[in-house]
């Protein structure tokens, strides 16, 4: 139905967003994986990581790419701080408070953020913003082919923290079995506040990614949420390898949905996915069976 | 808290408390002041246009407070009574409720037309006159509600006057584009204006190759500029919101689409001086039909001064509002009264002219002030210029484009 | 968890829907009125959750599926079916109720339970959305406006005190079928259920059908709260019928109240209204302060009533239970110490 000059670079475009949509995948599934909470503050927290970004460039002059190791710092300390100073507090272990606490702190920082950063939609401007690279007939920006890039290398990390690390291994014994992990003397709540900073830290590096290709403003988490819950059912609730090819999995769909169904309907194809995999295969991709 | 909840007390209580403390209070005089209920979308995913309205509206109180206020009335001031629409139809109504019992004589609000086409009617329970600042669906004046009034074009009107505009400029230039590629958000103002245009531009001759319609928000344009390239349209007609307007058009720019002309109705960045500002290289030459003001008018651009001194872009939200405010303390002045019978009675008989809108002789038929009109603009030279009609053309229009 | 007599439960009904036609036949305030309206509305909509989530213990985060069915339902059958509000009201709610089985059938046929369930249902709310912004018959993007047409035989009331009236009469109709379930066999089956559906199944209870039932009469109540804003604000739309706004009100509200408790969903809902009124009121000038101290608020109640404010009520009754019980331990010693 569509010649190939126009598939391949759909495939393509697909590839490059779904790398972006794994980025902000990646850390959800960690906290999924470990926490078992469905974190709803999620999106707010990489509209605050875009903001960073923003500012890093606009009174520091620094490029999105080297501002990776100061987000991803920041954005790790603060998701430590909220996890063990609010999420876990309010929660009192039971699933619906987690709930409602991630989804009060998602109002309180977009508000926030209306307050203090005003509504207007900013972007930041780069020698490379509209550079692009050619690859057969398509025409890729180059910002989406660094965010390729770097969400191959961030699930390598990930991956390599998570089975390489004593970190990981608490990380993994505290989502397979909490209470045999306390047992054995691993610090349950300093894991959480862990993982709930790397699974924010994630988003610190996505929100690098991103910025040079999009905007921030303050609702601008929310066009993501929905897509990264898919990507984490997707790939498998915990498995890192899920969500970069469920992202990109994704992003394709997404793309080839799109050019055929029209863009408002072809949105219909990741949700019919996300359903299908539901139904069919909830472990998802990678996951193990519950 | 020895006693249990009285819930019908406590809820008295705090509705009057709430009443009490709703408004906060700017500005006061002798005479006693007229309330004038001030309703926007402050919060929430409209929040961006809701505060460019409001602010609109705060700059005309401020100007007419200066002036001596209402005269008629012994110089009473305005006194705004704020309200957060918080971008719902039903915050929008229980502000409706809150201005009403404040005592509010009028409303100007509240930019989106889901949102007014509720406020307009809770409104109109008290006879409470309504000015809708923006609003551009049609509904909202086709409902014979006596208290609803609207001084700017609505959508029908932009959409038709689009496109005589594009046959002249086209006729004008030896009919160089035959094919036209709609690009619309999924919501009312995007499917109702393409729809529209779908429908009337076969008849001027045009054929409209495809018709895309895109999600709020879209996070990449790059799949529908690669339709764009493959179906190589002469002229792209964009009708969507800032956000993805300014995503599309950068898109095109970056991969290179330069169409005969880009040609939008109602868009969302097209005369937009922020969008201007900022990529200047992808706004080059786009046309729009939309709110504009009339460039004759040395008092728009001291608006503009004012609102750009504030680190603000003067955007269509800041002058409609601000004319409609305007508009409202010409009917208070024929009025002579806070009376709501007697505004309205003022609104529907004014030919209020005092004001920088590049519109025909007022005059309100059904709530619809019948001289509103758009104005088409051109970005030429990093300005946005008025190239269409003749009497307010700041520049001549270049189509088509230059590659 | 025993729960108390039924005509205790009837009693309490009887008495707040007394109070609340007192308060809405005597007052003269607009915004009483609306806000009453409103709340009674939210509460519905937390009732609905509540039986599913609250008795059922199955978590939605797709509420919005019954809410936009039941809406487009009563506008499309006005609009294009000719009916009269008041026959397009039953209509709705049957197929809000439909919606409930069919999608209920098709989750828990294939095993979803926690998170996965509440997931597809919010899936299924998007895959809704995102169809009825293109089908013409939902009036595509555009959306629906029924005409206005003020009169009771319009279901159109010019007085709010009307639209509170019926928001009533279908809260009490939800605090019925709750109360039917506390005292049912069925709703002992849905909680056994909710607490280990192993064991349940292992006494015999099919918590297929159980929880077919479950999400089928809270299907129904929410299509019901989809009609009324219909009737209410007279125009609907893709975003504002399937859009995740309804379906994170009627949970928060029914969480904040007190799950699986009768009250607990009027309470929640009431309260919320409450502080969104209140911050609107008080921090009118600066946009996002009133939302930030929402937020800030609904942490704070998460964290000091974690079972919901319902729950706030019973821990403080206890504590003075336990004050009183050691101050009559304590009244032999009295002598003692003159």
């Amino acid at each position: 139905m569509f010649d190939f000059g126009i598939l391949f670079p759909a495939v393509l475009n697909g590839l490059t967003t779904g790398a972006v949509y794994a980025l902000v995948a990646l850390g959800l599934t960690l906290i999924y994986g470990v926490l078992h909470i469905i974190n709803f503050a999620h999106g707010a927290a990489l509209m605050m990581a875009l903001y960073g970004v923003w500012f890093l460039r606009q009174f520091l002059g620094l490029d999105p790419y080297l501002a990776l190791p100061p987000m991803v710092a920041v954005m790790f300390a603060a998701g430590y701080a909220l996890q063990r100073g609010i999420v876990n507090r309010a929660s009192h272990g039971k699933d619906e408070n987690i709930l409602l606490v991630t989804l009060g702190l998602s109002i309180v920082l977009e508000n926030l953020a209306l307050l203090v950063f005003k509504s207007d939609t900013r972007t930041i401007d780069t020698p490379y913003t509209l550079a692009t690279v050619a690859i057969g007939p398509a025409m890729i920006a180059v910002p989406k082919l660094v965010a390729f890039a770097g969400a191959l290398v961030a699930s390598a990390l990930l991956l390599w923290i998570v089975r390489g690390t004593d970190l990981g291994r608490a990380i993994r014994a505290v989502a397979k079995e909490k209470q045999g992990a306390r047992l054995v003397g691993i610090d349950v709540d300093h894991v959480y506040a862990m993982s709930f900073g790397i699974g924010l830290a994630c988003l610190g590096a996505a929100a690098c990614f991103l910025l040079p290709a999009y905007y921030v403003n303050p609702q601008v988490g929310n066009g993501f949420v929905l897509v990264a819950f898919t990507i984490v059912v997707l790939g498998g609730m915990g498995s890192f390898a899920g969500a970069l090819v469920g992202g990109l999995l994704i992003g394709v769909v997404e793309s080839l949905g799109g050019l055929w169904f029209g863009e408002s309907l072809g949105q219909i194809g990741i949700f019919l996915l996300f359903i299908a995999v539901l139904l069919l295969r909830p472990q998802g991709l990678f996951g193990a069976r519950a | 808290m020895s006693t249990p909840l009285n819930r019908r007390r406590f809820v008295a209580q705090a509705g009057a408390t709430a009443t009490a403390l709703a408004f906060p209070l700017v500005g006061g005089a002798q005479p006693k002041p007229v309330r004038v209920g001030v309703l926007h979308p402050v919060t929430g995913a409209l929040a961006y246009s809701g505060q460019q309205c409001r602010e609109g509206a705060l700059l005309a109180i401020e100007d007419i407070n200066k002036a001596g206020g209402i005269r008629s009335l012994g110089g009473a001031k305005i006194e705004p009574l704020l309200g957060d629409a918080q971008s719902t139809p039903a915050a929008g109504t229980a502000e409706v409720e809150k201005m009403n019992e404040a005592g509010a004589s009028a409303i100007v609000g509240a930019y989106a037309s889901a949102i007014c086409l509720a406020t307009t009617q809770a409104a109109a329970k008290y006879n409470l006159p309504h000015i809708v600042d923006v609003g551009v669906a049609d509904q909202i004046v086709e409902r014979g509600l006596k208290n609803t009034f609207r001084f700017s074009p609505g959508y029908t009107r932009c959409a038709q006057i689009a496109l005589a505009n594009l046959h002249v400029l086209n006729t004008a230039a030896g009919k160089p584009a035959k094919t036209v590629m709609i690009i619309h958000e999924e919501s009312l103002f995007g499917t109702g204006t393409a729809n529209l245009l779908a429908r009337e531009l076969p008849g001027y001759g045009y054929e409209v190759k495809e018709v895309v319609k895109h999600a709020n928000p879209t996070r990449d344009f790059n799949n529908i500029v690669l339709r764009m390239k493959a179906v190589n349209p002469d002229i792209v007609i964009p009708a969507n919101y800032y956000n993805e307007y300014a995503l599309l058009v950068r898109t095109m720019q970056q991969q290179k689409v330069t169409p005969k002309a880009i040609y939008s109705v109602l868009g969302g960045a097209a005369s937009s001086y922020k969008f201007v500002k900022e990529f200047p290289q992808a706004a080059n030459g786009i046309i729009d039909c939309n709110h504009w003001f009339n460039p004759k008018d040395k008092r728009a651009f001291d608006l503009k001064k004012r609102v750009e001194a504030k680190n603000l872009f003067y955007s269509y939200e800041v002058f409609l509002t601000y004319t409609a405010m305007r508009l409202l303390a010409d009917a208070l002045e024929r009025a002579k009264s806070t009376d709501r019978a007697a505004i309205v009675n003022a609104l529907e008989t004014s030919t209020f002219s005092d004001h920088f809108l590049p519109y025909g002789p007022t005059k309100f038929v059904n709530g619809q002030n019948t001289g509103a009109q758009p104005l088409m603009t051109q970005v030429l030279g990093n300005d946005i210029k008025v190239i269409v009609p003749r009497d307010y053309r700041q520049a001549d229009p270049i189509f088509p484009l230059k590659a | 968890m025993n729960a108390p007599s039924p005509k205790r439960d009837l009693l309490q009904i009887a008495l707040f829907a007394l109070a609340v036609a007192a308060v809405a036949a005597t007052a003269r305030s607009g915004v009483l009125l609306n806000f009453a309206m409103m709340a009674l509305y939210g509460c519905l909509m937390a009732q609905s959750w509540n039986l599913l989530g609250g008795y059922g213990g199955q978590f939605s985060f797709g509420h919005a599926l019954f809410f936009g069915t039941g809406a487009y339902a009563q506008a499309i059958a006005q609009l294009q079916g000719g009916l009269n509000p008041w026959l397009a009201l039953p209509l709705a709610i049957v197929a809000a109720a439909l919606a409930g089985l069919f999608f209920g059938a098709l989750s828990f046929r294939y095993g979803l339970k926690g998170s996965y369930f509440a997931l597809v249902t919010l899936a299924f709310a998007e895959v809704f959305r995102i169809v009825s912004l293109s089908v013409p018959f939902t009036g595509a993007g555009v959306g629906l406006m029924v005409p206005l047409r003020e009169g009771a035989a319009n279901l159109q009331f010019a007085d709010r005190r009307g639209f509170v009236a019926l928001a009533l009469a279908l809260v009490v109709l939800g605090l019925l079928a709750t109360t039917w379930l506390r005292h049912s066999r069925f709703g002992a089956w849905l909680q056994a259920v909710r607490d280990n559906e192993d064991a349940a199944r292992a006494v015999g209870v099919d918590p297929f059908r159980t929880k077919l039932g479950a999400i089928g009469l809270s299907g129904a109540l929410m299509g019901a709260a989809g009609a009324f804003y219909v009737q209410v604000f007279q125009y609907i739309d893709p975003g504002i019928a399937y859009g995740p706004h309804t379906s994170v009100e009627a949970l928060v509200a029914a969480i904040v109240g007190g799950l699986g408790t009768l009250w607990g969903p009027v309470l929640g809902a009431l309260a919320l209204h409450l502080l969104a009124d209140l911050t609107r009121s008080l921090f009118g000038t600066l946009p996002g302060i009133n939302m930030v101290i929402y937020g800030a608020v609904l942490i704070l109640i998460v964290m000091f009533a974690p079972r919901g404010l319902l729950g706030l009520g019973q821990s403080v009754r206890q504590l003075w239970a336990r004050q009183r019980a050691d101050a009559a331990a304590a009244q032999p010693r009295e002598g003692l110490h003159g």
